[in-house]
């Protein structure tokens, strides 16, 4: 049984992807070249994109996948369940921090913390989204309720996230087109050179982060379900063990708890 | 499928009927958010009229949060709920039966919103045959996608605090689609209304199929 969310493999993905992180953030803030029109804010991009990556992809893909897989009878089991919930919350982290992220270089380049366009709307969605999905899980149901009521939300969340995506894409170039462009510049693949290395590297260091955090937290998760689990267990084997003491000399056993009680 | 749909839609309608809560209280109401949006933008007609359906969709969003609570809170009175689990109703139907009940007091609510937003507004109708054909895709996708939401968070204690954290995110496209297809059919320009129409059935099939679909199963354990 494990008794720690540490182990020997972790601990190698943990320090490769702190190796990877630092290296990012030398090749993002020493040797990568400012932008010609945005200047240093350029480099927000090298923590802005891979966030963002990590969050939408990688977390919610998972989220998804595990929440399907833990709704087919074939693959059903505790541990899609709390893969899915582990997922789901880093998402829910980066995803928050690519928003603030973004708002700051919003400040920066287009003069406003946020901004009405297609992607920002959907991604505020898919934010608020997921903080209703890990909402759910939190509200108190037995076990096998709460997996399946939460796997479900997780469904019909992802059903959305397309559907505001067209909806938002549709509503930009209906009424505004100006305010969007810096943005699209950036996501085309216009960028070349050390800057795409950058980029390159810092997806591949948060996609290994996201690995480190989700082996913590899943583990974290299943000891944490272990426990619930052995909860009774235990205090039905302590009991026993008070009552095997008991048995030695029953008055003393009733001196003690006479004297702990008050 | 269709009879048990049937059959529920007229019970929900029918206990809504008798208790006229909805009458007196969720109608009242909708018009008064639709007063106190006047007062929120100091009653400039203009700005009113611009802002007419946006603010329209809003009320009826809002008041038809109440709706799909109201029709669940009837389910756990008097432990109704397991009734209705008892009673070997097909799954399927039990959802269209409560979806198409949570619809019927939408539209009625819609009738008198429209009514309303006539009157206090002075909004112009035009296009009708785009008003109408988004009114019945926003509300089919609102009462489904309410109704699966609903569901979930039926017999929780914290139900009413949950549920709008649920629903409000996942019917932004509804709000969005219906506004702007209602502005471009009140502007006289088709043109642009009619993709977000169809968006609105795209979604109303979503949210249709995934709750006849899934509402068996979230029925037995809620």
């Amino acid at each position: 049984m494990i008794t720690s969310s540490s182990s020997r493999p972790t601990q190698v993905l943990g320090w490769l992807s702190a190796v990877s992180l630092a290296l990012t953030a030398v090749m993002a803030l020493v040797i990568s070249p400012p932008d010609v029109n945005m200047g240093d804010s350029v480099r927000l991009l090298y923590l802005h994109v891979p966030t963002a990556w990590l969050a939408m992809y990688v977390s919610f893909g998972v989220t998804t996948l595990a929440s399907v897989l833990y709704l087919w009878k074939r693959t059903r089991s505790r541990f899609w369940d709390l893969a899915a919930g582990a997922s789901a919350e880093i998402g829910v982290l980066f995803l928050g921090l690519t928003l603030l992220i973004g708002a700051i270089w919003g400040r920066i380049t287009w003069g406003v913390w946020w901004t009405w366009d297609a992607r920002l709307t959907t991604t505020a969605v898919l934010f608020v989204l997921y903080l209703g999905y890990l909402a759910v899980r939190k509200v108190p149901a037995s076990p096998e309720v709460q997996s399946r009521r939460a796997a479900i939300v997780a469904i019909a969340a992802f059903l959305d996230v397309p559907i505001v995506h067209f909806a938002v894409e549709w509503w930009r170039t209906l009424h505004q087109d100006a305010t969007f462009l810096s943005d699209r510049r950036l996501l085309d693949p216009q960028i070349g050179g050390t800057m795409a290395w950058t980029l390159f590297l810092g997806v591949v260091a948060f996609t290994l982060l996201y690995c480190w955090l989700m082996a913590h937290r899943f583990r974290l998760a299943w000891l944490e379900d272990r426990l619930a689990d052995r909860a009774m267990q235990i205090a039905i084997d302590e009991r026993r063990a008070e009552a095997g003491v008991g048995t030695g000399g029953a008055g003393t056993a009733g001196v003690g708890t006479g004297v702990a009680a008050p | 499928m269709w009879r048990d749909a049937a059959l529920v839609a007229g019970k929900d309608l029918r206990i809504e009927a008798r208790s006229r809560v909805g009458v007196n209280q969720v109608v009242p109401f909708a018009l008064l958010v639709l007063i106190v949006f006047a007062f929120a933008l100091d009653s400039d007609r203009n700005t009113l009229v611009a802002a007419g359906p946006g603010l329209f969709w809003v009320t009826v969003l809002f008041s038809g949060l109440l709706a799909i609570q109201r029709s669940f809170v009837i389910e756990s009175d008097d432990d109704a709920r397991d009734a209705l689990r008892l009673s070997g109703l097909d799954g399927a139907g039990i959802f269209l039966g409560k979806a198409g009940a949570v619809a019927a007091q939408l539209a009625l609510l819609e009738a008198v919103l429209t009514l309303g937003v006539i009157v206090l507004y002075g909004v112009q109708l035009q296009g009708p045959v785009m008003l109408l054909l988004t009114c019945v895709a926003a509300t089919i996708g609102l009462a489904a996608a309410g109704t699966v939401y609903g569901i979930i968070a039926a017999g929780l204690r914290v139900r009413d605090t949950l549920l709008p954290l649920l629903v409000l995110p996942v019917l932004a496209p509804v709000l969005l689609a219906a506004a702007r297809a209602c502005e471009a059919a009140l502007a006289g320009t088709p043109a642009e209304g009619w993709p977000w129409v169809r968006l609105l059935f795209v979604f109303a099939t979503i949210y249709v199929t995934f709750g006849v679909v899934a509402f068996g199963p979230l029925l037995e354990e809620a």
